[in-house]
């Protein structure tokens, strides 16, 4: 019998973030548009494993998910044991922008859930230019916390478990037990104080507020999807933030919570094709525009 | 709080509900080895209700109608009627389906010295929606 081995490859990227180097594991798969994808806090690439894997997805994308600093397969930086890890806007604006650099990717579609769906806000105000499209998951200019995060990283509290404890309850009812114990798996393996750090720049230094009024979606389009059983950041935040923005798309996803394309990749697999094959249309409207302008041209 | 019956006395359904927790938990096996580390006495508000969970090594010993007073405890987890009754659902409607969920909207409260239960969250959620399977039906 043949083995069944996924199509996804992983590999290591050396770069320079803030002038200190960086040994970042990214997968890939497919072929066409690339399509970044931004991992959850506190956990790492693997989430994405189901969009690496789906023909109807890879056929027209080259999807890639990088594990960001500190997270996943990626190596932390030299000194790591002397500091504690905080994740900041600009620290991961540039981890994005170097990724997408180093690699030479055209004009990427960035894809991003949670604190990767704030930071694709922030894609959209500043570097708007440099994206075909930008999708935010679970994405607000900003979410009211609801726990105090010193439990995340103590001695006398396991912090695997509780980070899977505090966002157990997160994921839909309907989502299939396999997947919500496996996407727990991931924020049980997260480093000590990982998602402690990640959720810094989700509280203090990515509020967004004042800031995604200035989104210009003729720009880049931006499509916002957020699970209704979401109460982190509720469809209310996410719409509250698409009211501030003219032609931002927001889908409401039923029976999906806060970690949609790893809960429930089927239920979440009904609501990103359509967005994917809309962006795949307007890139072929533009392009056959340009010829067009081409033709009159000459 | 609110949905509370007169008197304080919680609605039947909801007693059987709760009541039926300790049957629940102590039924299976993998819950119990789960908390097995766990030594721990709780309070769980219904309502106006204050009840008593004592905890032994991830096994439920008792579950005691209150007022007990003088009786001690580490952390209290209290909601109102309704609440409790969106919570314990087969299918939660969407943010009723997490004590942190009904937290966030002061629906919930959680106070007292939560060390035991955050180092055994995983656990204490699995216990506390254990009387939504079918089996804990009223």
């Amino acid at each position: 019998m043949a083995a069944r081995i996924d199509p996804i490859l992983g590999r290591y990227l050396h770069v320079s973030l803030s002038g200190r180097p960086h040994r970042l594991y990214f997968e890939e798969a497919g072929q066409g548009i690339p399509l970044v994808c931004l991992h959850t806090a506190g956990a790492d690439g693997r989430q994405f494993r189901h969009l690496m894997t789906d023909p109807g997805i890879t056929e027209h994308f080259r999807v890639l998910a990088f594990d960001l600093p500190w997270h996943g397969k990626s190596t932390p930086p030299e000194g790591w044991q002397r500091e504690e890890y905080r994740l900041t806007m600009r620290g991961y604006t540039e981890a994005i922008r170097v990724f997408c650099a180093a690699l030479e990717l055209a004009r990427p579609v960035v894809l991003g859930c949670s604190i990767g769906g704030r930071i694709v806000l922030n894609l959209a105000i500043a570097h708007a230019a440099e994206f075909r499209a930008l999708i935010g998951l679970e994405a607000a200019d900003y979410q009211s916390p609801w726990y105090d995060t010193i439990w995340l990283h103590r001695p006398d509290v396991h912090g695997g478990e509780v980070c899977a404890g505090l966002v157990s309850g997160m994921m839909a009812p309907h989502s299939p037990e396999e997947s919500r114990w496996e996407t727990l798996w991931h924020y049980m393996q997260s480093g000590p104080g990982v998602f402690k750090g990640d959720l810094y720049f989700y509280r203090v230094d990515g509020d967004l507020r004042d800031r995604v009024g200035g989104i210009d979606t003729s720009a880049c389009p931006l499509y916002l999807l957020t699970g209704e059983y979401d109460f982190s950041c509720t469809p209310e935040d996410t719409m509250r933030t698409a009211r501030q923005i003219a032609s931002a798309e927001v889908t409401i996803m039923e029976q999906l919570g806060h970690f949609p394309m790893s809960e429930n990749p089927a239920q979440f697999r009904r609501y990103i094709l359509p967005v994917l094959q809309r962006i795949r249309e307007r890139g072929e409207k533009q392009h056959a525009g340009k010829d067009a302008a081409k033709d009159a041209h000459f | 709080m609110a949905g509370d019956k007169s008197g304080g006395a919680p609605a039947a359904d909801l007693v059987r509900r709760l009541e039926s927790l300790p049957g629940l938990v102590n039924d299976d096996p993998w819950l119990v080895h789960r908390g097995r580390f766990l030594t721990v006495e709780v309070l769980i508000g219904l309502g106006r209700a204050p009840y008593h969970l004592a905890i032994e090594h991830g096994r439920i010993i008792g579950l005691e109608r209150g007022p007990q007073p003088l009786r001690s405890w580490r952390f209290a987890i209290r909601a109102g009627e309704e609440a409790w009754r969106r919570f314990w659902r087969t299918v939660p409607a969407p943010h009723d389906q997490d004590i942190f969920a009904l937290a966030k909207r002061g629906e919930l409260t959680i106070e007292g010295d939560l060390q035991p239960l955050m180092a055994n969250l995983l656990y204490f959620k699995d216990v506390l929606a254990a009387p939504r399977r079918p089996s804990g039906e009223a």
